[in-house]
Parts: structure tokens; C-alpha cells; sequence
């Protein structure tokens, strides 16, 4: 028998998560909801997505390439900020306004802080505020459902801001309308069902667990209650369920505990409840969930897990 | 706690058998926790028989070890070691005769009944038992406690994955585990005895609970998880108390024994026998035939591989102990030594790029994405993940801060990461460097 053992240190055995595993699956979590968001708003959404995922994977592969890092493009977080910026725009901005805010994604708000891992703002959600500031005109304007033309509707949202309706029905819709998708948005928030199927599929597999997204839209559903008075209505428009499933959960930059996740969450249902209440803009998920990001060191720094065999 | 992919299913129903004698055994002077015995008995030439003490010491804490076959003292040199690379050791060549030592003559009930605590300690510690659970602390310390024991919790987990041997024994060899909690709750004289045992070994928990009937101890089924054999986590499962962070069992009044050691006690008390021998679980899917074998002490891992079938597949590492814990190893040429649980040898045929299978400390590491699977999960509620990064900034201080020293190595973190982190690795590794430091 010849020495050719493998020496290292133990354990000698390894689980079944990785991060392309993880990765995949939340892509594949979010294919639901990308698959409606198309059927509503028409093949120009399915460019949309493929033109964010294209840049976003590009541009990691270049920036890995000449910074002679190894090349993890295939690992799926490309592909998943470049998905989720998508579902973060509607359907009918211009692709190459998709494409500067998945390059703007990847190169500024993941790259430039050391890849995977380092960042601090949520890449797709920092992305699109960028775009936000620098082309505003392409993200305000949203189309009416199932038309497949470039015929503009506002969103429930706008339209309660702007005073223009007082409750869904003034709006002309039910609530399984804008539980199911029939109404303007974003291309990947409109189906709160497809979504929830996501997020079901995602808790399964355990790779979110409820504490992130449950605080957030519990946040949410409270405050609207108490000032606006209508919770469901607020739970079921704009991108609350799309944020606080599969964008507040983001690992990198949502708190590392338990308890420090569910004042993450009650912090970003709060910022998105002032925001749609009082701010300047009909929706506040994005921004809230960009806030909060830049409050996880601190969170992390105080809620610490409980030691064995300390305080006793 | 996580429940793993255990594999126990590959030796669970096989019964306990012995090894062939082994030619040559290789005894280490370093089989316990201190340092390694400095007053050798026998020089190259004597003349051994089995069970007859080949080396002690006369001060700190040490365990005496004892010729496991009969033969002819070979030489007295450096030898490897599973634990530490090489250490000097005593090799003995076998006679083949396999003659018993005259002192090992079985003591009669009548006898066992009349030893005071104090012979029965005496015999504990010349018998060479430390803990077989795998720290190896000599056991006549931990039958010596300064303070009174409320508590003795028999710890029948067993939850590394692939090992068996303490299943067997609870199994095999009921009566003689009781005799010899019998005989420790004798010497430490506790007011509740508990058995531990994780509920994935219902035969076990059966036996030992009609065995245990008639002395009102509580037998106590624990969830199966790793690491739940853990001293720390049996004592919290079983008595749901917490042994305050840098303090010993003792402290709060209690002990833990694993059953291996009990039967070891067992032996020496009744039997007279040192401990020379012992149950190994030999493992994997490599082997044709993975047995519990009773090995003697100092027995190459080859001569023990070979009685388990030709190989199928040439393993990748050999890992002495469980997969968690367990310290892989160069050649097949090392002697088993007291501690020695299991030999599993691993290979990469189970690893797929997705599935969980033998980490051969290949996998390339990426950057911490902070997923919380192992603050999640640290039985001792660590931010594993925290500490593998200060270490990584060389900031030992902020690592103690983050309490590295609780940090009981089980390796969870590093099982469960998604980035491949060496997390415990870095950790002990750095647990070494403080701890000299501090000296």
C-alpha cells in the first residue's frame, strides 16, 4: 500500500450547500414570478431580463478577468442580480437602460467591494437606484397589464399618492387583481401568488428562513393599518413581497442572527411604511432595504448569539 | 444541532469481532492527555507477556500502558502516531503464543464487593484507562473529583457519523456496562445516574432500559443530532444545565463517562484485565466487509484493514476517529492507540459538486457570504464565521473576544459552510497560538 493518503485538518466531511447550489435555487425560486411578470407585460419583458442577466454575467466575467481573480460567473449570483434588477424595472424601459444598471450593479456595487461576499448595499437594489437618480423618466413610467403595447397606467401605488384614488375599488380593481397580477408595476412584483410560491419553495429548501420577510411585511401591514387603515392593500402593491422575500434576505447584507434578522426586518417594513406614507415616492422598498443594509455591521455588532455556558 | 449522513448503517448490525493477533504491535508512550510516560519498563530483548505494564511516570497526569500481545521487546524508539506524527513508543514482536500476564486473574463477586473507592480508583488507574470517547483524559482523575457529584450521565450518544462501537457494546454487552456504572456510582456516589443515548439506536435504548430498571436509573433519549455525544451538549440535553464557559463538568457536580470507558472500568475491576484492547469501528465504503473489530492496542491500521476484505476502491484519506473529529492520516503503518474509536477510510466517490460527501481538504475557499449557517448552528453559540475572519486579519485578541476558547472544535461550521471556509481549522490552529502565547 503506497502513502498517497490526503492529509488536512478535520472534519473530513462536507454538507450539501454551496454557493452555486444556494444560488440556483432561489434563481429557480424566482422563475414563477418571471414567468408571469412576462406573460402580463409581453415579450418585452423577457428581453429586459435577458438583457440585465447577459450584462450582469458579462460583467463579472471581465472585471473577475482582469482583476486575475478565479472566474465565478457560472456560480449564479451574476445571473441573480442581473434577474432581480429586471424584475425591479418595468417592462418597457429601454434595454440598454437595464444594461447600464446591471453593469452599474455588478462592476460598482459587488465588484468594486471585493466580489461575492463584500459588499454592502444589495447590488440589484443599489442598481436600480442608481438608475433611479440617473434616468428617472424610464422608471416611473409603468404599462397598463395585458396589452402588450407601451399603453402607460399608473401603479396602485402612484395612484394613491398622487390622490388620484382612495381604495382599490376606486381604482377600478379587487384585490385578487393585485394578488394575482392584474395591475401595473414592476416586471417581477406583480404576481404576489407566483411570488409566495418562490418564497415557499425557498423556505423549504431552507435556504431563507421566515424571520426576515415575516417582521418586514408584518412592519408594513401594521403601520399602513394604523395611518392608512387599509394593510392588504399595502401588503399586495408595489414591491413589498418581491423586497421582502428575495431581496431583504440577500445573506450579504442582512444581519447574521436570528434576532439581529428581525430588526433588520421590522427597520426596513418601517423606512418602506414612512416612505409610501409621507415621502416623495409612491414606493419605498428599494430605498428602505438600502437603508437598512447600511445598518447590518451595527446590528451585528450588538446582537450576538447566546454563549454556552455564559451569564449562568 | 444537524442531523448528518450518518453511515452507521455500514457496521450497526455487525457484531463485535476479534482481531487476528497482530505480529507486531507499536505501544506509544503518549496515549493519554499530558505528557508522554517518561519511566519504561522493559528494555530491546525482555521478554512481555500480554497485559503486563511496559511504561508509567511518577508525577502529573499521566496512564500506564500495558504489552497487548506476548512477545519479545523489539526496540524503544520514535514511532508515528496518529495524534502527533511521531512519538517514542515501545515495539513489541509477537510470539504468537498470545500468553496472559498471571496477574490477570478475574476477581469473584465476593472480591469486586470488597474493594474500598479508594482500590477501586487504584485499580482504574493501574489498568491505563483514560476516556475512549477520544480526549483520552486519564480516568482515575475524573473518578477523583474535589467536589461531590450530583449527576453521572453514562454518554451512549455516539453521534459521529460511521462509528459504532459504543452501539455495539450497549448492545453486546449490557450487564457488564451496568456492572461497571455500578462500580462508578460506587466510587462517586451521585444522587441521579443517567444514560444518554441519541434515538436513532432503539435496540440500544430497549437494552439498556430493562437493564437499568432495577437501579432506577433514568435512561435518556436524546434527539440524534452532531454533536450531540459532545460533553457540553449531553449534559445540557440530559439535565438542561450549562457548564459555565472555562470551567469543567466538576464544577457544576457532574460526570461524564462514555461507554466505552465503562466497559474498559468494567474489565480492569472484575476481570483484571488493563486496557490492551478495544472496540474499533472500521469503516467506509472502500472496505468489502466494514467491522467493529477488538483491536489491541498498538496494532497498525493496515493489519486491521486487511481482516475487512480486499479493497474495493483505494481510499483517498484514512481518518482515525470519526469524520468530524477525526485526524487523517499519511500511512497505514500507524498503530492504533487507546483513543482510536475508528478507522474510516474515505474516498471522493459520494462527492458530487452539490452533495455533501468526504471533504478532502481540496475545496477551494471562497469569501464568507455570511449565510448564518454557522452562527445557526454552534452548539456553544460562537460566530464561527466572526472568528475565522479576525483570525484571517491576524486579530487573535478580537477572536478571544469572540470567544475562540469555548470553541469545543466539533466542526460543524466548516461541515455546514457554503464557501468551503476552513473556519475550524483556522480556529484550532489559533486556539494553539493563544494558548502558547499565553504561557
Amino acid at each position: 500500500m503506497a502513502d498517497k493518503y490526503i492529509v488536512s485538518s478535520s472534519p473530513h466531511f462536507v454538507g450539501k450547500e454551496s454557493i452555486p447550489s444556494i444560488m440556483w435555487t432561489v434563481n429557480i425560486a424566482l422563475l414563477p414570478a418571471g414567468i408571469i411578470g412576462i406573460a402580463v407585460f409581453g415579450k418585452a419583458g423577457f428581453w429586459l431580463v435577458a438583457a440585465c442577466i447577459l450584462t450582469a454575467m458579462a460583467t463579472e466575467y471581465v472585471i473577475q478577468k482582469g482583476r486575475r481573480q478565479p472566474i465565478t460567473v457560472s456560480d449564479g449570483s451574476a445571473f441573480m442580480t442581473g434577474l432581480l434588477l429586471a424584475f425591479n424595472l418595468p417592462a418597457y424601459c429601454p434595454l440598454w437602460v437595464g444594461a447600464f444598471g446591471s453593469f452599474f450593479a455588478i462592476a460598482i456595487c459587488k465588484q468594486a467591494f471585493g466580489g461575492l461576499g463584500r459588499n454592502i448595499f444589495n447590488p440589484a437594489l443599489a442598481g436600480r437606484a442608481f438608475l433611479m437618480a440617473a434616468w428617472p423618466k424610464y422608471l416611473t413610467v409603468f404599462n397598463k397589464p395585458f396589452v402588450y403595447d407601451a399603453v402607460t397606467q399608473a401603479t396602485p401605488l402612484g395612484l394613491l399618492k398622487e390622490g388620484k384614488a382612495h381604495s382599490v375599488v376606486d381604482m377600478g380593481l379587487t384585490y385578487w387583481d393585485l394578488f394575482l397580477g392584474n395591475k401595473s408595476g414592476c416586471l417581477g412584483e406583480v404576481c404576489i401568488f407566483a411570488l409566495l410560491l418562490g418564497g415557499i419553495y425557498l423556505l423549504y429548501k431552507k435556504i431563507i428562513t421566515w424571520h426576515i420577510p415575516i417582521s418586514f411585511i408584518l412592519t408594513v401591514a401594521v403601520f399602513t393599518q394604523i395611518f392608512k387603515g387599509d394593510y392588504l392593500f399595502n401588503i399586495l402593491s408595489g414591491g413589498l413581497v418581491l423586497g421582502a422575500v428575495f431581496m431583504a434576505t440577500d445573506y450579504v447584507t442582512s444581519p447574521i442572527t436570528k434576532i439581529g434578522q428581525v430588526i433588520f426586518g421590522v427597520l426596513c417594513g418601517l423606512l418602506t411604511s414612512v416612505i409610501r406614507i409621507w415621502g416623495g415616492y409612491p414606493e419605498g422598498v428599494c430605498y428602505a432595504i438600502l437603508i437598512a443594509n447600511a445598518t447590518v455591521p451595527l446590528i451585528d455588532r450588538f446582537v450576538k448569539p447566546r454563549r454556552y455556558g455564559v451569564g449562568i | 444541532m444537524i442531523k448528518l449522513q450518518e453511515h452507521k448503517d455500514l457496521t450497526e448490525d455487525k457484531n463485535i469481532e476479534s482481531a487476528s493477533l497482530p505480529p507486531r504491535v507499536f505501544i506509544s508512550l503518549q496515549q493519554h492527555l499530558g505528557k508522554p510516560l517518561d519511566i519504561i519498563k522493559v528494555k530491546t530483548g525482555d521478554l512481555v507477556k500480554r497485559g503486563q505494564c511496559l511504561a508509567a511516570s511518577d508525577k502529573g497526569l499521566f496512564s500506564p500502558v500495558h504489552a497487548s500481545i506476548s512477545g519479545v521487546v523489539k526496540g524503544i524508539g520514535n514511532y508515528p502516531h496518529p495524534l502527533i506524527g511521531f512519538c517514542r513508543g515501545i515495539a513489541v514482536e509477537g510470539d504468537a503464543l498470545d500468553e496472559g500476564h498471571e496477574a490477570m486473574v478475574p476477581r469473584s463477586p465476593e472480591e469486586v464487593d470488597a474493594l474500598s473507592v479508594d482500590e477501586l480508583r487504584q485499580v482504574v488507574f493501574e489498568a491505563g484507562i483514560v476516556g475512549l470517547g477520544g480526549a483520552a483524559f486519564p480516568s482515575h482523575i475524573k473518578l477523583t473529583p474535589a467536589r461531590p457529584i450530583n449527576d453521572f450521565i453514562v454518554n451512549g450518544a455516539e453521534c459521529e457519523p460511521y462509528l459504532t462501537t459504543d452501539y455495539r457494546l450497549m448492545v453486546e454487552k449490557p450487564e457488564q456496562i451496568i456492572k461497571g456504572v455500578k462500580l462508578i456510582t460506587k466510587i462517586v456516589n451521585p444522587h441521579n445516574c443517567y444514560i444518554a443515548i441519541e434515538d436513532n439506536k432503539p435496540q440500544a435504548i430497549k437494552i439498556m432500559r430493562e437493564q437499568a430498571r432495577a437501579f432506577n436509573w433514568e435512561v435518556v433519549v436524546l434527539k440524534t443530532g452532531y454533536p450531540q455525544g459532545g460533553e457540553k451538549q449531553v449534559i445540557k440535553s440530559c439535565l438542561g444545565r450549562e457548564v459555565p464557559s472555562g470551567k469543567l463538568p466538576f464544577d457544576i457536580g457532574v460526570l461524564v463517562h462514555n461507554v466505552a470507558t465503562i466497559y474498559a472500568i468494567y474489565e480492569a475491576v472484575y476481570l483484571r484485565k488493563p486496557l490492551y484492547e478495544r472496540v474499533i469501528t472500521v469503516s467506509g465504503t472502500c472496505l468489502t466487509h466494514p467491522k467493529n473489530i477488538l483491536a489491541r492496542i498498538g496494532t497498525p491500521v493496515k493489519d486491521l484493514v486487511q481482516q475487512c476484505g480486499p479493497l474495493i476502491r483505494e481510499p483517498k484519506k484514512i481518518i482515525m476517529g470519526g469524520p468530524m473529529m477525526g485526524i487523517a492520516q499519511f500511512t497505514m503503518d500507524i498503530p492504533v492507540i487507546k483513543g482510536t474509536s475508528g478507522i474510516i477510510l474515505l474516498d471522493d466517490t459520494e462527492a458530487g459538486p452539490w452533495h455533501s460527501g468526504p471533504r478532502l481538504g481540496l475545496d477551494k475557499e471562497s469569501f464568507c457570504v455570511r449565510c448564518g449557517e454557522c452562527v445557526e448552528h454552534c452548539p456553544v453559540g460562537l460566530n464561527p464565521g466572526f472568528i475565522a475572519l479576525a483570525i484571517a486579519k491576524d486579530r487573535l485578541d478580537l477572536a478571544e473576544e469572540y470567544g475562540i476558547l469555548d470553541c469545543i472544535e466539533c466542526g460543524l461550521c466548516a461541515y455546514l459552510c457554503p464557501s468551503r471556509r476552513n473556519i475550524v481549522q483556522a480556529i484550532k490552529a489559533a486556539k494553539v497560538r493563544i494558548r502558547s502565547g499565553k504561557k
